[in-house]
């Protein structure tokens, strides 16, 4: 235990480590707070649309030899704004929508990678993730976006809750709801796009519903449900990124299995806890 | 009297699907308005066209009061009710946001203004539930309290009496009553016996609106007013109004 203890402390003198660290912080921070809002309004699926959908900027990236990362930044918000706006004008069914972003980012990301002369490096660490290469640069990013986020909701709390609960009575009241739903859109679509290092395309729905799950055992409200999952999320990144060091396994899938055992360890104490206040009484 | 909102000529679609013909439709301060008619007859899209939600693709909407002055009371089936909010913020959301980017501001008057109507509606122990966790007759009791937050001048429920037991739907129009000397209601429902009772004026609502001037109608005229409705007597309704304009159907004594 000791000298375990000694290598965990030992590892943060490796840069890359530390930058895992903070990675798994900043990810706790904007994927608990961004999550929480998605799985209020139950936009889960709209949320995996853009995550998709981001991958053809991926693909653009590496063809034209820019940051794949940029590409996906792009290609996110426009699909973002594109299911919003579609939505909101109810020309279109909005699963429908969602689908066709959904597949039409993921042929352009794969035609492109394909017509990409030669190898594309890296291109598992943005399917799967890989939180141990994410550079200094996507660190700074990730905590500006972090400070971003909670500046938004501390200040924008009710207007976020309103909108987000009730939106056409919140319409009623004069809010400026499709204003809001814009902003929330993008933030969440700049959310998924610089966690894809940290857990990839693949398994980033996780990390925004799953700490929420668990976040939404203990509250029924939005408020306490954030930090809450911002909590949930940090223990189990952190966690996860550990047992993926010393067991050599992948760390997105190894943050992911972390956060299911979290939520199912955690089901279980709720549910013995009811049941010892229960014979209790 | 004075007029609050006026319908002019108003078609409402959805795709291709004419739901409201040719409409119209005022409402006055001190109306009190029961809309009745079959489901999917447009009753909830008048309402929201009352609203300003639904686009009208003809016609107009003269609102001669703010839109903030009118109150809301969506229908049930319209609210997510696993969301993580509280009642307390509830029935605060329903107040308007003067400044909605000015977040630093004193709110313990709203606060205490909630509280206030929760009281009035008995429902105050609930205030830090979740609105998931409450029956379906005490939510429609804390939508209500959303609803008047603004003080409204004109207040528009639709289908309050869903999932509201006997008792507490007396006491619900008896409230209706009470706030009727402050503001123009229109009420939506199903129950035409029992709001036929409290309510001064119908419209009977079934792509095309029939204003009736009185609040006692029978299924004869119902019908003429394609508005195919049961007429249910229960409730505190005297059988009395009831039987004198049965007599001018054939075959009464239905119920
Ligand atoms: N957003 C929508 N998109 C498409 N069609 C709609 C929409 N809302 C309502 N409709 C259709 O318009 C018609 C009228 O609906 P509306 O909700 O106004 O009826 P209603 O009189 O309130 O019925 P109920 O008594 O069941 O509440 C229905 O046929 C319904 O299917
Ligand atoms: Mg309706």
């Amino acid at each position: 235990m000791t000298s375990n203890m000694g290598t965990i402390i030992d590892l943060f003198s490796y840069d890359f480590f530390a930058n895992a660290f903070w990675a798994s912080l900043f990810a706790a921070i904007t994927c608990g707070i961004v999550g929480t809002y998605i799985v209020s309004r139950r936009i889960v699926f709209i949320s995996g649309g853009i995550t998709h959908a981001s991958f053809g900027g991926i693909g653009i990236g590496y063809f034209l030899g820019l940051n794949p990362l940029l590409g996906a930044a792009v290609f996110a918000v426009f699909s973002g704004l594109g299911i919003q706006f579609f939505t909101q004008k109810g020309k279109l069914r909005e699963d429908s929508s969602i689908a066709i972003w959904w597949s039409l980012g993921m042929a352009i990301g794969i035609i492109f990678i394909y017509l990409s002369p030669g190898y594309a490096p890296n291109l598992m660490s943005y399917l799967f993730g890989s939180i141990l290469t994410v550079s200094t640069t996507e660190i700074w990013l990730m905590a500006a976006l972090s400070a971003l986020l909670i500046g938004f909701f501390a200040l924008m709390y009710r207007v976020i809750l309103y909108v987000a609960f009730d939106e056409e009575f919140a319409k009623t009241t004069g809010l400026p709801v499709n204003l809001i739903n814009y902003l929330l859109i993008s933030l969440i679509a700049i959310t998924i796009v610089l966690n894809i290092r940290v857990v990839g395309i693949i398994l980033i729905m996780s990390l925004l519903t799953l700490p929420q799950a668990t976040a939404n055992l203990f509250t029924n409200d939005f408020k306490r449900m954030m930090p809450l999952s911002v909590a949930f999320a940090f223990i189990g990144s952190l966690t996860g990124l550990l047992v993926s060091f010393f067991a050599d396994i992948p760390s997105g899938a190894s943050i992911i299995f972390t956060l299911v055992v979290l939520f199912g360890l955690m089901k279980w104490f709720v549910f013995l806890r009811k049941k010892w206040l229960k014979n209790g009484r | 009297m004075t007029k609050l909102v006026e319908i002019k000529n108003l078609n409402v679609s959805y795709d291709e699907e004419r739901v409201l013909e040719n409409v119209a439709l005022t409402i006055s301060r001190n109306d009190f308005l029961g809309v009745i008619g079959p489901n999917g007859g447009g009753k909830t899209t008048l309402i929201k066209a009352l609203l300003g939600l639904v686009k009208p693709e003809r016609g107009e909407i003269i609102f001669h009061i703010p839109a903030t002055k009118i109150g809301y009371l969506p229908q049930i089936n319209q609210i997510d009710k696993r969301f993580p909010i509280k009642v307390i913020d509830v029935v605060r959301s329903g107040k308007t946001e003067k400044h909605p980017f000015n977040l630093f501001r004193k709110n313990q008057e709203e606060t205490t203004h909630a509280e206030n109507l929760l009281q009035e509606m008995g429902v105050l122990h609930l205030r830090n539930k979740a609105i998931g966790e409450l029956s379906g007759g005490q939510m429609q009791r804390v939508f209500l309290c959303r609803s008047l937050m603004n003080n409204p001048e004109l207040l528009i429920l639709d289908e309050p009496d869903t999932f509201v037991d006997n008792h507490f739907e007396s006491e619900l129009y008896e409230k209706l009553r009470e706030l009727n000397k402050r503001m123009a209601i229109v009420l939506v429902s199903h129950d035409v016996g029992t709001i036929s009772y409290y309510v001064k004026t119908i419209a009977c609502v079934n792509t095309h609106l029939h204003y009736h001037p009185s609040n006692i109608i029978s299924t004869t005229q119902l019908a003429s007013y394609n508005c195919p409705l049961q007429i249910i007597t229960h409730g505190p309704i005297p059988h009395t109004v009831l039987s004198l304009h049965e007599n001018d159907e054939q075959h009464g004594h239905n119920h």
